[in-house]
């Protein structure tokens, strides 16, 4: 069995209601978690992208892709490893005002490019992002505060290599 | 939805019509040549119906027994057509019921429109009556599927069903349409759907890797060829054969390929897999070129794919980007329609006999006849064999006839033993294994040829799986042959269970009906053999018959089929009892 890795899945699409459940079945017939999904609008007017992060084998990324790509609506997909893509995750943290003024909390802060983005009298909220690995680490600092709520995006990630989509749709016709 | 569809360049100028959205459907139908559809009405899909009616001289609607029977005959009707079949059905439990059908199509690659109806547009997700989420259910199992909620939707996904359920690798599309879209007026005009972006129907050839699998070809010394359906769904058998013929290549198929190539060629081996030929099994893992056309390596071909013709160099010729490297690595992988990578690769192969190696095939086959071929055909011990049934109807069709099987022992028979002199006559459920498939099959086989003589083979047990489409056939009157091989068991089943587990036969022996009584019931013609001497005589009768005609021979009980590559063992441990 080939080592298993994380890759991260973009598909370029059209918009379509139900595309959605076209792509994760195929994930669910191969019996793959996904470790985190994001749809979103792309570079190109119309097109949709879909961001899936997935821990399996190269040869099971490699043939994923041929059945996405086999898919009506998909234009493209594509896999990369973390070395080739340039990644983000966003991440909230609800925290009660009563440590607002905690010096400690305000210097993890700094340290982790972490953002107040909310004050109201009884909780603010931090805002912050960066690798899964980042947010984690914040994650563990700030839970003896007690965390009032926590939501974790899932990835977003552009490539280093190039995605030739606008090239690809020319050909289709 | 953003629908890019492209238009025909040369549209003629249509006058728009202002109909509903069930007459819309009707005349799209018309549109794609659909003359025949199979289906089931119910409440969510009554406007339709009552459309049908009034075009009835134009489409006729077969009614089937259950849903399932309409996709089935739906399939039978493609199979043998290379037209796309239609089914229809309500919403709910009409459109649950052709889940099976559609799963089989799709993993068959065979082209299929279904339409569906669902409740109006504003009960959706309240739980109404007959509301199920058939989108959501089908998906998996759809090449494309689509809901219209808005009757001027309906030309253009309608032309882009067909379009895409019939290009490239064919497969099954569901339109599911809510009831408000059918009964809605709208200004109607037709567009026949050429290509839609994001869907490359077929990859461009790369000449090259013809050029490379030539060169493969021309070195080798050993070259196998195993051929799959994509010959036919490509309609490709007569660059097939002349590309065969002058390469020497010898060539085996796997059971969607059968009829491909006719079964007296010279150069035709036999079945790969499970219960296939001896001498293409062994000599997968002798040869030294091994190439792939339309087929996609299936496990009950391959067997285990760790020692699967390690020693050859595999060329795959094949339409589907995704089978590429999916089960077995290729070495040179020739992407496009056969139909034309095959014509292309013809001037670059050398002429060849491979004389020698061609003897090997012949030499397996003769081993395999001694102990296997001559005892299913020519049994001298008391108790039927299902070879002989299927030698008796050779001998009455001449190798013309359309053979539909279902699943199990008898279908492993009937693709070794039928004879087939042209394409698109071996209709069965290869990759879902759908017992029940072939009797509705059989319908769709029949009114998609009707010059043309069918017969079902089908086992007791997927026998009454769908024994009520002795319903459509008595209604219709349509001409099907039907030969019940018994043997009073789930005979694949039970043969596992003497193999494999000790003969426990847990829930595989049935307790049949008077299957002449049934039949009879339905006012079909119906006859059962039980002695070797009756035999001929009666696959004779059934065969002449100019009505349906059921026939039940009684088999031996415990026979077995082989040979037999036992799961996860390799193609060349291939056993011959």
């Amino acid at each position: 069995m080939e080592e298993e890795r994380i890759y991260t899945i973009s598909v370029y699409t059209e918009n379509n209601i139900g595309l959605l459940n076209r792509l994760s079945a195929i994930f669910l017939k191969r019996h793959i978690n996904i470790e985190s999904m994001t749809v979103s609008k792309s570079e190109i007017e119309e097109v949709h992208r879909f961001t899936f992060v997935v821990n399996i084998s190269e040869e099971q990324a490699r043939k994923i892709i041929g059945q996405i790509e086999k898919q009506i609506e998909v234009i493209r997909a594509f896999y990369h490893t973390d070395d080739e893509v340039v990644y983000q995750e966003s991440a909230l943290f609800k925290i009660s005002t009563k440590h607002l003024y905690d010096e400690e909390i305000q210097d993890k802060l700094k340290f982790r490019r972490a953002n107040i983005i909310t004050i109201t009298e009884h909780y603010f909220v931090i805002e912050a992002s960066g690798s899964k690995d980042d947010i984690d680490k914040l994650y563990d600092r700030l839970k003896p505060y007690g965390l009032m709520q926590f939501v974790r995006s899932g990835r977003i990630a552009i490539s280093r290599p190039k995605m030739a989509i606008s090239e690809l749709l020319q050909e289709f016709n | 939805m953003e629908t890019q569809t492209a238009v025909a360049s040369k549209a003629t100028t249509k006058k728009t019509v202002h109909i509903s959205g069930a007459e819309a459907v009707i005349k799209c139908l018309l549109e794609e040549g659909v003359d025949l559809l199979y289906g089931y009405p119910g409440g969510a899909i009554m406007p339709i119906y009552d459309e049908l009616y009034k075009y009835q001289d134009k489409l006729q609607h077969v009614l089937t027994r259950h849903e399932q029977g309409a996709t089935h005959s739906a399939q039978g009707f493609a199979r043998v057509t290379g037209k796309v079949g239609v089914a229809m059905a309500t919403s709910g439990p009409g459109a649950t019921n052709l889940i099976t059908g559609i799963a089989d199509a799709q993993i068959d690659s065979t082209p299929m429109v279904c339409i569906t109806g669902q409740v109006w547009k504003h009960l959706l997700g309240s739980d109404a009556f007959q509301e199920t989420d058939i989108i959501g259910i089908s998906t998996p199992v759809t090449k494309w599927n689509y809901q219209i909620t808005d009757a001027s939707e309906i030309p253009e996904v309608m032309a882009k069903a067909f379009y895409i359920a019939r290009s490239g690798r064919p497969g099954p599309v569901l339109i599911d349409i809510t009831k408000n879209a059918q009964v809605e007026t709208f200004d109607y005009e037709y567009k026949k759907c050429t290509s839609v972006r994001s869907y490359k129907a077929k990859p461009t050839v790369d000449v090259n890797q013809v050029k490379a699998a030539a060169k493969l070809i021309n070195a080798a010394k050993k070259p196998m060829i195993v051929f799959g359906q994509g010959v036919i769904l490509g309609e490709a058998e007569v660059e097939f054969i002349a590309f065969i013929e002058k390469a020497g290549i010898p060539s085996a198929w796997t059971i969607l390929g059968l009829s491909a190539l006719p079964t007296d060629h010279p150069l035709n081996v036999g079945m790969v897999g499970m219960h296939g030929n001896y001498g293409p099994n062994k000599l997968t893992n002798e040869c030294d070129v091994l190439i792939a056309i339309g087929m996609r390596f299936d496990d009950r071909v391959t067997g285990n794919l760790e020692s699967y013709a390690k020693q050859a160099k595999v060329i795959h010729f094949e339409i589907d980007p995704a089978e590429i490297d999916k089960n077995v690595k290729t070495d040179v992988a020739v992407l496009g329609d056969v139909k034309d990578t095959l014509a292309q690769i013809l001037s670059m192969v050398d002429s060849n006999t491979h004389t020698d190696w061609h003897q090997k095939f012949k030499d397996h086959d003769k081993t395999e006849y001694d102990k296997v071929i001559k005892d299913d055909l020519y049994p001298t011990k008391d108790g039927l064999t299902m070879g002989e049934v299927l030698k008796e109807i050779n001998i009455a069709s001449k190798g013309d006839a359309v053979i539909v099987s279902d699943v199990g022992q008898h279908q492993m028979v009937a693709c070794r033993y039928a004879k087939f002199n042209q394409s698109k006559s071996n209709v069965t459920s290869g990759g879902l294994g759908t017992m029940g498939f072939a009797l509705p099959a059989a319908i769709g086989a029949k009114m998609g040829v009707p010059q043309r003589e069918v017969v079902a083979i089908i086992g007791d047990g997927g026998y009454q799986m769908t024994i009520q489409e002795l319903g459509t056939i008595f209604q219709t009157k349509v001409p099907v042959k039907i030969v019940v091989l018994n043997n009073e068991f789930l005979g694949m089943v039970r043969q596992w269970q003497q193999l494999f587990f000790d003969k426990r036969y847990a829930s595989t022996e049935l307790i049949n009906p008077d299957f002449v009584a049934i039949a009879k019931g339905y006012h079909i013609n119906a006859k059962k053999v039980t002695k070797r001497e009756d035999l001929a005589e009666a696959v004779e009768e059934m065969m002449t018959s100019k009505d349906a005609y059921f026939l039940e021979v009684a088999v031996e009980k415990e026979g077995n089929v082989f040979p037999m590559i036992p799961t996860g063992a390799s193609v060349s441990d291939i056993r011959l009892s």
